[in-house]
């Protein structure tokens, strides 16, 4: 290691503004009343009125029907982020466990053709998604918002990876300890796996939350709409003379930071440990 | 516990030919201390995890105590396994570590935090019960994996090489107590190990394997004196025992142009002689020997050198001189005779006890 000189605080100093600025402008902007954002443009000072806007956006009942508000689209967000989140670790361990641990034919076939789809963006697949939901009658609901997307290549990948790094005498030591498949996989695997899990639940949350051609497409209830399309929709209502909320869409904006923020804070250990180093 | 059959097992692993055990029989009687030692990839773990039920059986019974176990599940086979690298649970504590087993079978909860408790006070694992195995050094996760076992009170214990991650002092410590362990609770157990000074010390009974097969079996004792073959000679036992080429002609062994005194009974023809390093003495008389170089190792001297262009390695102690080495007998009845082709041991008759090679009294 070389010794860190000033230099090194001037690139890092640099980076962290680099970051950090466009973060803070949106913050400080959400402060400032409407037509103070129109004549003055983003500012980098605090407004006198963000107490008004944030209770504005998060009671509000907008829309066309009037009936959502920002609570609501922050309440379906979660309901999306944390489904995905969780529905994926589920599926992408039971089938990373199958592969891993049962002899079955194609094994290995398979777990190729499951990873050639991570190649695959979403977007591909909408279509035909969106008409199997259409069909199943599951448009506008939170099921067809989940479902469809929670066959995760990645999660598979990953866990798999891990499953395969754990020692094959620990299984054995298992199997003469009486533990069976279920029992292994629970009292052993599970609790080994839980840095991955972290991790993959940060990325896998994220990802849900952010999500926003897919809920674009399945709802058309606003009751079901998320935060994403939320910003959307307030920057949209530039009907005549009127001045959209710019205020009010920075606030949104910087209450859809929040959430993967707090699990980002709140899982970071075991975060980088599991993309780092598997626990022996 | 119970006794152990093992009868004509082979292994032939799946996508190969060959059997990598190889009708293996070997009967075990309850309470015996059974080491199976040979070199690496003889195959003593594939005949261990036989055992266990850890691998399948292709051809072959094994039997614990009456019962057939080749379809049993290794959960049922009443056996506990201490592995090379421990296999402890990493996540769990020592205490749960070695409860494990007892509550997957639903033991009662007094009677597993007795056994656990027990065991903890009999490997000296008090102090650790509630740390993780991270938290233990090599030795102690070692007695952990050996408290898994104990808890368990199963018919047999299998060790496979438990000790070969431990350095040199703790492995020797570690070795006297399994020892005084498998006594103290008279556990069948087979152990598997390549190092042949551990296979001797444990051993009630030592099965030799090379290349999937056994070469012999016997005491410790019985295969350092009667190795039945030239594998066995030159495994058990260190240094080496030397090994030369030499020949029967007129009732005498010739190593090239020397003679050895000892007559011996037998067909004239090749033969392979073995003499331990230890079993040689300087003498006036006797085989020629060309010291080459000296290993000093405190307690004893190793001299390589050559009999009749041929290396051999003789131990003395360290107040004798190289220089009185020039010439050397074999000790009475320190004479292996192995057949040159087969390496197989021939019982031939060498009749020291009439005509002693050296005056009574004369030795290192
Ligand atoms: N899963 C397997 N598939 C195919 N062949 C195997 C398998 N496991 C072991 N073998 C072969 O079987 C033979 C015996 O292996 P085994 O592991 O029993 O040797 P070992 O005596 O325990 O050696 P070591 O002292 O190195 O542990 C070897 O030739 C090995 O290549
Ligand atoms: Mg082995």
């Amino acid at each position: 290691m070389n010794k860190v000189t000033p230099f090194d605080h001037l690139v890092l100093i640099l980076g962290t503004l680099l970051m950090v600025t466009p973060i803070a402008i949106a913050v400080m902007t959400s402060t400032h009343t409407a037509a103070d954002i129109h004549v003055n443009g983003l500012s980098l000072l605090p407004g006198g009125d963000g107490i008004e806007t944030y209770s504005t956006v998060l009671t509000h009942k907008g829309g066309f029907t009037g009936q959502v508000t920002g609570a609501r689209m922050m309440m379906n967000s979660l309901i999306l982020g944390l489904g995905f989140a969780v529905g994926k670790i589920v599926l992408s361990m039971l089938a990373a466990y199958a592969l891993v641990y049962f002899r079955f034919r194609f094994a290995t076939a398979m777990f190729w053709v499951i990873f050639t789809t991570l190649l695959l963006p979403l977007e591909v697949r909408i279509m035909p998604s969106y008409q199997v939901m259409a069909e199943l009658g599951l448009l506008n609901t939170y099921t067809g918002l989940i479902v469809p997307l929670l066959a995760s290549a990645t999660g598979t990948f990953y866990f798999r990876q891990f499953f395969k790094s754990v020692p094959d005498e620990l299984l054995e030591a298992a199997r003469i300890d009486g533990a069976g498949p279920v029992r292994f996989f629970i009292d052993i695997l599970l609790p080994l796996s839980r840095n991955m899990i972290a991790a993959v639940f940060i990325i896998m949350f994220v990802y849900g939350w952010n999500q926003y051609l897919w809920p674009m497409l399945m709802t058309t209830e606003e009751s079901f709409f998320t935060l994403m399309r939320g910003i959307k929709q307030i920057l949209q209502v530039w009907i005549g003379s009127q001045i959209p909320d710019y205020n009010q869409a920075f606030a949104l904006a910087v209450l859809a930071l929040l959430p993967p923020v707090a699990i980002v804070v709140v899982f970071q250990s075991w975060f980088i440990k599991g993309l780092t180093e598997s626990d022996k | 516990m119970a006794s152990i059959d093992i009868e004509n097992v082979s292994k032939i692993y799946p996508g190969s030919t060959a059997r990598s055990v190889a009708d293996i029989a070997l009967n075990i009687k309850d309470g015996e201390f059974i080491v199976l030692v040979g070199p690496s990839g003889c195959g003593k773990s594939t005949l261990l995890r036989m055992v266990a039920g850890l691998e399948d059986i292709s051809e072959g019974e094994i039997r614990i105590g009456t019962r057939r176990v080749n379809e049993v599940e290794p959960a049922h086979r009443d056996i506990a396994m201490v592995f090379q690298n421990y296999a402890l649970y990493p996540h769990m504590s020592v205490r749960d570590n070695m409860a494990y087993g007892l509550k997957n079978r639903a033991v009662p909860r007094p009677e597993i935090e007795a056994r656990v408790a027990e065991a903890a006070r009999m490997l000296e694992l008090g102090p650790y019960l509630d740390r993780k195995p991270r938290a233990l050094s090599g030795g102690q996760r070692q007695r952990v994996a050996m408290g898994r076992a104990i808890v368990r009170q199963p018919a047999a214990f299998l060790f496979d090489e438990p000790l070969s991650n431990l350095d040199a002092k703790l492995r020797v410590s570690m070795r006297t107590e399994i020892r005084r362990l498998q006594k103290r609770l008279g556990t069948t157990s087979i152990y598997v190990t390549h190092d042949q000074l551990e296979a001797m010390t444990l051993a009630d009974r030592l099965v030799v394997l090379n290349a999937g097969r056994i070469e012999q079996i016997g005491t410790p004792l019985e295969i350092y004196h009667r190795p039945a073959s030239t594998f066995v000679a030159s495994f058990i036992g260190a240094p080496a025992m030397n090994l030369l080429d030499a020949e029967i002609a007129g009732n005498r062994l010739r190593i090239g142009d020397e003679v050895l005194d000892t007559p011996v009974s037998g067909a004239a023809g090749k033969v392979t002689l073995g003499i331990r390093a230890e079993d040689l003495m300087p003498a006036d008389r006797g085989l020629s020997f060309t010291p080459d170089d000296i290993e000093d190792l405190g307690a004893q001297r190793l001299v390589h050198g050559f009999v009749a262009g041929q290396p051999l390695t003789l131990v003395i102690s360290p107040a004798t001189r190289v220089e009185d080495c020039r010439r050397l007998a074999p000790k009475p009845g320190a004479l292996h005779v192995f057949d040159t082709l087969s390496g197989a041991r021939l019982d031939l008759h060498t009749e020291h006890d009439s005509r002693p090679v050296l005056p009574v009294g004369q030795g290192l």
